[in-house]
């Protein structure tokens, strides 16, 4: 039902959005395109696994972006920067989950952290390259070798970011219901037990992770190419949590959730700043106590209860994809 | 289905409170000004009082009747909320509350980020207060206009004071914040320092990150170089907690600090501050301006912030005096040029071509490559009666022609072109007076 | 040279890895009893800051002794870590300690945010100053270099107090007998009748306090701003995860550790100031995961 009436149906609403809400593009690019790395983390959140870290393949994506079209002259194009981007966040990817698939927990959370540390140190060093601080400014690209002016190419990256989220949100949700999926479940719930059936976790976590960083590097890809410009805070940590907390604000449970996550994040965030003054950062975070605390399945989980009760339906989404309520102390 | 009627139902709430018609060209009741500033962050240390002096500004022209007759309306954007906040409330201020002029921003980095967009959105943006030269010398802007100088007048000015009243030094050391500002500072101070004093030996180049909370390393790394000039175009909290930590272990004894910034800091430092650091403001901004310190203007401005804020204005006050000063400049040539009629967009655009304007320090004149001329003064940091802080005394004040790269040409390669007389560049004196 | 050079790193090392620790220190203690990586730990870090330097201030205006800084920075510390601290424990910890560890970690990140927020509407960002206390101890010479004997015999003390302090109450006095019992086995610790919801508002408001007394000896080196916060949180976390979580002696060996990898990068390679605890932290995570100290299976304080 979601994934089948309800996905499709806010795709096309999304896509015939331009016509009644034009004013609205921009907004929806840049939540369409924050959607992807938090598929990535709800992927990584079926294994029970939390990166705080994943805003160092955003920033991958973004940089990769900014140093190919560079390159390549003018902005370059923007179908081989999206490539470009991906490929960098996969090598990334693939080179960072070597070693942290071996962790878990607070493990796995930290050292992502860490080496995304290391990456927004090193982004605001080489000052000479990267430009610092002030970030790298990324020209516009062409669109399939079209030179644009910003109000089509912003029509045309609006397009582009909605077909790649819905392609992402398809894929993911496809993903989680195959054998990979199921391993991840099952390493959440019990490792061990995936061991004994001859399924390596740690690969499974790997393809997963590479998986998740691709999105970030995409969606990272796609804000700096909108944006025109890739700053290292695109690495700081507080984005890494920021994709959490989306993940969580959506429902972690389904993968649609991303996307109702990163429109509420991104409405808040826009309305708080633009109405309620200098409070954003306190609504945001008493609003992801209240989910945590309330509605622990998230926005699209809550709903999805709400309709099956409606429905009369006695199957109710766990209160979290992150598992029962466990023991403090294990 | 819930989840779609909630979403679209959002999405209506959202259009409603972006939407609002826009207003006739002809007949307005309103300039609108959207104006991005630090409301958090470290850089706050200057949008906080300019965002008070905006707000003071506005209620001061809108009770003289408005610029040409409309009243001025503010929005605030915090730079501080990230890149993607800030364009994406500054795209809203344009596209949905379609604002007549932006005045962005303090950061360099965000004005790098919003020129080209506000180039695209084809409106006037004033950059008020940021300082990277590169703006206008690597691309030509229609839109945008800089109503004050830029980073290399800045060094300059630093440079040429330190060489004019302390020719003897043989050795530097730099402590920059390490990001584009001042890594970019020091490039063009080094720069010229090498052209015009080869011999001097550069013994230390420290870039502790930006918000550092400790500089007792880089301080013990000094301590053992003793370099007779210590340079920091440092700000802010950085600033401060430099200042203070070289204070307690006597750096100040043996070396000379130069640091252009010092102004905006000087209050808060207070007696922390030893007399003799060579202070500059980013431009010729001072609450005790010799040449101005006496208008009646300067004046009341003065004595207004500080009973709105109790504290005296600093240079970023004063680049938003100057960014309004400029526009209402702007509005007042484009109606003469009308007839006497309310100029649209496009005439204020045309207007703002070689404007010449006034904020609270010397005239300034907009240069075909919409970037102002704009004085520098320097001084050094002096202990008087009257003041829980030091003024600044035996300043000098130098005119922006002669001390900043021409139009169209790049600043880096306008210094290669300096020799030995460029020392000799004249300056205003001026002695504190009690 | 090269020697003088040594020590004077050396000095800076411990004087900044002094202060780490102690802020560092309290968040690995919460964790090895709670299980739970608190976030907002740096918020409490400026926040103890905060207090100091508006205290310091308003009691220099008053004229007091600056030598009465020295209690004021206990007492500073400790209502911060019982009131802020203890709400936070009492009214949201409490819901949630039987959450997975993620959600655990996405409710301090909450408070993280909230409390940034709120330091912002409380003090305004302009940068606090009181460094009374620092100028009170005077200074020291060592090797013909000038250093402030707060930065380097004052804050190192405190920090050796702090470790021997708290060794000695979690095994010498009772109610850090009862801590440690309830972090080695919680079932075993309530079934001999131990209210391990005690032990966590207990730990909890000393792990807060050793925080925010971190933040307040901190405020006369360096100035009180918004943001300071959130490094410190991370750099915590590089001592904490490098020592290996729970590990209090251990995190003062990382602490040390990072304090001179930093202050030897200033004198022989600045350019890696900034990424040197990250790359020490990701170095030890990467050949030893559990952190130099720690033990892969039932961990102890």
């Amino acid at each position: 039902m979601l994934m089948r009436v309800i996905f499709p149906a806010i795709v096309l609403l999304a896509a015939l959005n331009p016509l009644v809400f034009p004013q609205w593009d921009a907004f929806l690019t840049i939540v369409f395109a924050k959607a992807l790395p938090v598929i990535g983390i709800i992927l990584l959140l079926q294994a029970g696994q939390v990166s705080f870290g994943h805003a160092m393949f955003f920033a991958i994506g973004a940089y990769t972006a900014g140093f190919v079209g560079r390159w390549m002259g003018g902005g370059g194009e923007l179908f081989l920067l999206l490539l470009a981007a991906l490929a960098a966040s996969v090598v990334a990817g693939l080179f960072v989950g070597i070693f942290v698939v071996r962790y878990r927990y607070i493990f796995f959370a930290m050292l992502n952290l860490a080496f995304s540390m290391v990456l927004f140190s090193l982004l605001e060093k080489f000052i000479h390259i990267t430009g610092g601080s002030d970030g790298l400014r990324i020209s516009r690209p062409t669109l399939l070798g079209q030179e644009m002016s910003r109000a089509n190419y912003e029509f045309g990256i609006y397009y582009v970011s909605l077909a790649l989220l819905a392609l992402a949100i398809f894929g993911a949700w496809r993903l989680m219901d195959s054998p990979v999926g199921h391993a991840m479940k099952a390493i959440k719930s019990n490792e061990t037990r995936v061991e004994y059936l001859g399924i390596s976790p740690r690969r499974t976590l790997l393809v997963v992770y590479v998986a998740s960083a691709a999105l970030a590097g995409v969606g990272g890809a796609l804000v700096g190419v909108f944006q025109g410009i890739a700053t290292p805070d695109y690495a700081y940590w507080t984005r890494s949590g920021e994709f959490v907390f989306v993940a969580i604000l959506g429902g972690a449970g389904q993968v649609l959730g991303a996307l109702a996550g990163s429109f509420s994040f991104e409405f808040i965030r826009v309305t708080a700043a633009a109405y309620l003054g200098d409070t954003w950062q306190l609504t945001l975070g008493l609003m992801l106590l209240g989910i945590i605390l309330f509605a622990p399945a998230g926005i699209v989980g809550s709903l999805v209860n709400v309709g099956n009760r409606w429905r009369g339906r006695r199957t109710r989404e766990k209160p979290s994809p992150l598992g029962e309520a466990k023991e403090a102390v294990r | 289905m819930k989840g779609k009627l909630v979403l679209s139902s959002l999405a209506a709430a959202f259009a409603l409170a972006v939407a609002q018609p826009a207003m006739a060209q002809d007949a307005p009741e309103n300039i609108k000004i959207g104006i991005t500033t630090f409301t958090s962050g470290a850089a706050s240390v200057f949008g906080v009082p300019a965002q008070a002096a905006a707000q003071m500004i506005a209620e001061d022209i809108n009770a003289a009747g408005g610029i040409q007759g409309a009243q001025v309306q503010l929005f605030f954007v915090d730079e501080g909320a990230g890149a993607e906040a800030l364009t994406t409330e500054v795209r809203r201020l344009v596209q949905d509350e379609d604002v007549d002029v932006m005045m962005a921003s303090i950061s360099s980095g965000n004005c790098i980020n919003l020129t080209p967009l506000m180039e695209d959105l084809e409106v006037l943006n004033i950059l008020w207060d940021c300082g990277t030269q590169r703006i206008f010398e690597e691309e030509e802007s229609t839109y945008n206009f800089r109503t004050q100088a830029n980073a290399t007048p800045e060094m300059m000015a630093a440079l040429l004071y330190l060489l004019k009243t302390k020719p003897d030094f043989e050795t530097i050391a730099v402590v920059n914040q390490d990001y584009a500002w001042g890594r970019d500072s020091w490039e063009l101070f080094s720069a010229a320092l090498k052209k015009l004093k080869p011999e001097v030996e550069i013994v230390a180049e420290l870039f502790p990150r930006l918000g550092a909370p400790d500089f007792s390393a880089e301080i013990s790394r000094l301590l053992a170089t003793q370099p007779d000039v210590i340079l920091s175009t440092s700000w802010g909290g950085d600033l401060d907690t430099f200042v203070q930590q070289a204070n307690q272990r006597g750096l100040f004894n043996n070396s000379t600090f130069v640091l252009p910034l010092a102004e905006s800091s000087i209050q808060r430092l207070g007696g922390v501050l030893p007399d003799g650091v060579i202070v500059g403001a980013r431009g010729d901004h001072y609450f005790l301006h010799p040449e101005t310190k006496d208008d009646e203007d300067m004046k009341a401005f003065v004595d207004k912030f500080r009973e709105k804020t109790g504290a005296y204005p600093i240079y970023s006050v004063f680049h938003m005096a100057q960014a309004f000063a400029a526009l209402q400049a702007a509005y007042d040539k484009a109606a003469e040029a009308n007839g006497g009629d309310f100029p649209d967009r496009a005439q204020v655009i045309a207007a703002m071509e070689g404007l010449e304007f006034k904020g609270y320090g010397r005239p300034l004149t907009i240069r075909e490559d919409n970037q102002a001329l704009e004085a520098q003064l320097m001084g050094v940091s002096r202990t008087v009666e009257g003041y829980d802080f030091p003024i600044i005394d035996d300043m000098m004040i130098f005119d922006a022609e002669g001390i900043m790269a021409p139009p169209g040409e790049n600043s880096l390669e306008w210094i290669g072109t300096l020799d030995a007389s460029f020392i000799e560049t004249e300056a205003s004196e001026y002695k504190h007076e009690e | 040279m090269s020697l003088q050079i040594l020590v004077l790193a050396a000095l800076d090392g411990i004087a900044y890895g002094a202060l780490v620790f102690l802020v560092a220190v309290g968040m690995t203690l919460v964790f090895g009893v709670m299980r739970i990586l608190n976030v907002a730990h740096g918020s409490f870090y400026a926040l103890g800051a905060y207090a100091a330097a508006s205290l310091g201030i308003a009691m220099a205006g008053m004229g007091l002794s600056p030598w009465l800084a020295f209690p004021m920075f206990i007492v500073a510390a400790a209502v911060v870590g019982i009131t802020v601290g203890g709400l936070m424990e009492r009214f949201l910890l409490q819901r949630i300690y039987g959450y997975e560890e993620t959600l655990q970690l996405l409710v301090t990140f909450a408070v993280f945010m909230m409390l940034e927020n709120v330091q912002r509407l409380v003090w305004g960002v302009q940068p606090y100053f009181y460094s009374d206390p620092l100028r009170q101890l005077g200074n020291v010479n060592v090797a013909g270099i000038t250093y402030t004997a707060y930065q380097t015999l004052f804050l190192p003390l405190v920090a050796l107090a702090v470790l021997f302090g708290l060794r000695f109450f979690l095994r010498y006095t009772l109610a850090g007998s009862v801590i440690v019992a309830v972090t080695e086995d919680r079932e075993a610790a309530t079934a001999i009748g131990i209210n391990a919801r005690r032990v966590f508002f207990l730990t909890f408001v000393i792990g807060v306090t050793l925080a925010s007394l971190g933040g307040a000896l901190a405020s006369p080196t360096t100035s009180v701003l918004p943001g300071m916060g959130a490094e410190m949180i991370v750099l915590s976390f590089a001592v904490a995860a490098t020592a290996g979580l729970g590990q209090i002696e251990g995190a003062a060996i990382a602490a040390l550790l990072i304090g001179l990898g930093r202050s030897m990068a200033v004198f022989f390679a600045p350019e890696f100031e900034v990424v040197m605890p990250y790359l020490i932290m990701v170095l030890v995570l990467l050949i030893r995961p559990e952190g130099l100290f720690g033990k892969t299976t039932a961990r102890k304080i």
